[in-house]
């Protein structure tokens, strides 16, 4: 067996042929702006999905729609058997949990507090109970801390536990946010430009950690990025967005070949 | 040297996520707690005690509420003024037209009052934020304060509209001298932080300072907005609530819709700035700084200026230097003396090594 095909082999075992997720004809516009133009395409179990394009593309309000941030106005989207839009923290309580390009901390707590509220819709007690913090409220809260220490363990950032993350550099922000992410458990995990404004040996350790998520937890990932070597090398399946439409859906090495996504990417002369 | 955790080893998580995990802090925390218990009513004259521990107490409490809401979950109100007399003036119609209730059972009911009349007016937060929020709790200031002035029924349909409190009868013993009224408050005050102080640690609390500090990504991660920030209008309304209620009962012995004005309110949300936004010790250091810092300023001037003539200009320099030393405050340390304090702590624990 080469190469390829060892690591092709490899893909076959990790990824079912089950889709978790169906994007079905998403129209969304704003104003005038056609953000997404009749975008469909699937993501199967255990994959890692990446949503290439240029700017402007629709690439977040993609995975906006996909979440509920966005109601888009046309299409629907079936998830775990299910179809029909969610809204945001129906989405996070039927398991998909995502980043932001933008940093989105919570600034003015500590990372084990940002993560902890990743945690939070797993806490059932009520806040009579937290206010009495006795018996089950104070186990409750130990049983979901060791959760959240699995993760920190996990990302390797147990020497800024308490840190408050207004303080942490760039870098070290981004992993904090994807430990919320992944301290909810989510069976997808949406990444809106996981190593946007990274060196490179953040990048790999960024690669490293999702590649292993998507191993040790079969976690089915979406992410969206810019660095065309991450894209191909990490990912299963890339969809290519440029205007709002789709114009390719294919392996990383089929889109490298595809003339349309060359041309999107390069431009073309008229 | 002395405020070094090391060898305080914690084997579990409960420990580490106790609400005073340093022994240090436990010990002071112990401390302050057994002198305000022992030592103050020993020592202190019922003058003191009058003038400063119970308004301290009780405003503290007003602080702390609206702390919750401000500074916990970013929600600003203008209205706590009136959710205070909300709850003195449903504790004052529960104590007297229903007598035979227990004092306690009656504060708690003028929480909840004040709580449901606060989430009837923290519903606008579900569309807007900030400042114009705060605008419409300021409508809540004026409708609330137009209702006890307008409906006499609340006021036991005396026309003046100004009502004695019923005297605080518990089991039977009738609270009377100002060490036992002290002692009162202090009870409501020490059970009412412990709550909120685990409130804010849990994830109710977390939901909260999620919701202030990024609104979208607390609703990605499964955060309902409307109720999480309806809940703490709630808790928020019942804290001001039972303050209001003590302010009534206890420190003026009458029911005065005039006392919780507009000025009132400001005077609360002065209290959460300058003690420190999200921080529960900030709302006692706010109550303290608030309440005290004119007598201070108004005994030091009488003292050095009372015999030179100058009475009125003394009076409007105290107060200009009133206002001076809150601008200094917020431009040396605009997170509160509750921010100064942990950043001594903070030095303490490396003091006096610093590498």
């Amino acid at each position: 067996m080469t190469a390829t095909e060892e690591i092709q082999s490899a893909a076959d075992q990790r990824i079912s042929d089950e889709v978790l997720m169906s994007v079905r004809n998403i129209r969304l516009s704003f104003g005038g702006v056609k953000a997404l133009r009749d975008v469909s395409f699937d993501i199967a179990k255990g994959e890692i999905r990446a949503i290439i394009g240029p700017n402007g593309a629709g690439k977040t309000s993609m995975l906006n729609v996909i979440n509920g941030v966005y109601h888009p106005q046309e299409g629907t989207i079936f998830y775990k058997g299910k179809t029909g839009l969610m809204k945001p923290h129906e989405a996070a309580t039927k398991g998909i949990s995502r980043t932001f390009q933008n940093l989105a901390l919570f600034r003015g707590m500590t990372t084990l507090d940002n993560i902890m509220t990743g945690r939070n819709m797993k806490i059932k007690r009520n806040f009579l109970w937290q206010a009495l913090r006795w018996g089950p409220a104070q186990r409750e809260e130990s049983e979901n801390r060791e959760a959240v220490e699995r993760v920190i363990g996990f990302l390797e950032i147990e020497s800024i536990r308490k840190t408050p993350v207004g303080r942490l550099p760039y870098g070290l922000q981004k992993r904090v946010e994807l430990g919320r992410a992944l301290a909810a458990e989510p069976e997808l995990l949406l990444l809106d430009e996981p190593m946007s404004g990274m060196n490179v040996e953040e990048k790999e350790d960024m690669c490293r950690f999702i590649l292993d998520v998507n191993d040790e937890f079969g976690t089915t990932i979406c992410l969206i990025e810019h660095d065309m070597s991450v894209v191909m090398d990490i990912s299963d399946r890339v969809v290519v967005l440029d205007y709002g439409s789709k114009i390719a859906d294919d392996t990383p090495n089929e889109v490298r070949a595809n003339q349309a996504v060359i041309d999107a990417y390069l431009g073309v002369s008229h | 040297m002395l405020y070094r955790e090391t060898g305080q080893i914690k084997t579990d998580y409960k420990s580490d996520m106790a609400m005073f995990p340093i022994a240090q802090d436990r010990w002071f925390i112990y401390g302050c707690v057994a002198v305000a218990v022992i030592g103050l009513p020993l020592f202190a004259s019922s003058y003191i005690i009058e003038a400063f521990l119970i308004p301290i107490l009780i405003w503290s409490l007003a602080a702390l509420s609206l702390n919750m809401l401000l500074g916990y979950c970013g929600q600003l109100s203008l209205g706590h003024g009136a959710f205070m007399a909300v709850g003195a003036y449903a504790a004052y119609n529960f104590a007297t037209r229903i007598p035979e209730l227990n004092i306690f059972i009656v504060f708690i009911l003028a929480g909840l009052c004040a709580a449901a009349v606060s989430v009837l007016f923290g519903l606008p937060s579900m569309r807007i934020k900030g400042f114009y929020l705060a605008v419409s709790t300021l409508a809540a200031q004026f409708v609330i304060e137009w209702v006890f002035s307008t409906v006499t029924w609340f006021s036991g349909d005396n026309a003046m509209g100004t009502v004695d409190t019923p005297a605080i009868v518990i089991f039977g013993y009738k609270l009377e001298s100002s060490i036992d009224l002290y002692m009162f408050c202090l009870v409501i005050n020490i059970v009412l932080f412990v709550l909120a102080k685990n409130l804010v640690r849990g994830s109710v609390g977390r939901s909260w300072m999620a919701i202030r500090d990024m609104d979208v990504a607390a609703s990605v991660i499964g955060i309902r907005l409307l109720p999480a920030k309806l809940l703490a209008f709630g808790v928020s309304g019942f804290y001001a609530g039972v303050a209001g209620a003590m302010y009534a009962f206890v420190y003026l012995k009458a029911c005065d819709i005039t006392s919780f004005d507009l000025f009132q309110s400001f005077n609360i949300l002065f209290m959460v700035i300058i003690g420190g936004m999200g921080s529960v010790m900030g709302a006692y250091f706010g109550a303290a700084f608030i309440l005290l810092l004119p007598i201070v300023l108004n005994i030091t001037f009488q003292t050095f200026f009372a015999t030179s003539g100058f009475a009125g200009l003394v009076s409007n320099i105290e107060h200009m230097v009133f206002g001076g030393l809150i601008m200094f405050f917020l431009i040396v340390e605009p997170l509160g003396l509750a921010r100064l304090w942990s950043t001594a702590k903070e030095k303490l624990r490396l003091w006096p090594f610093p590498h």
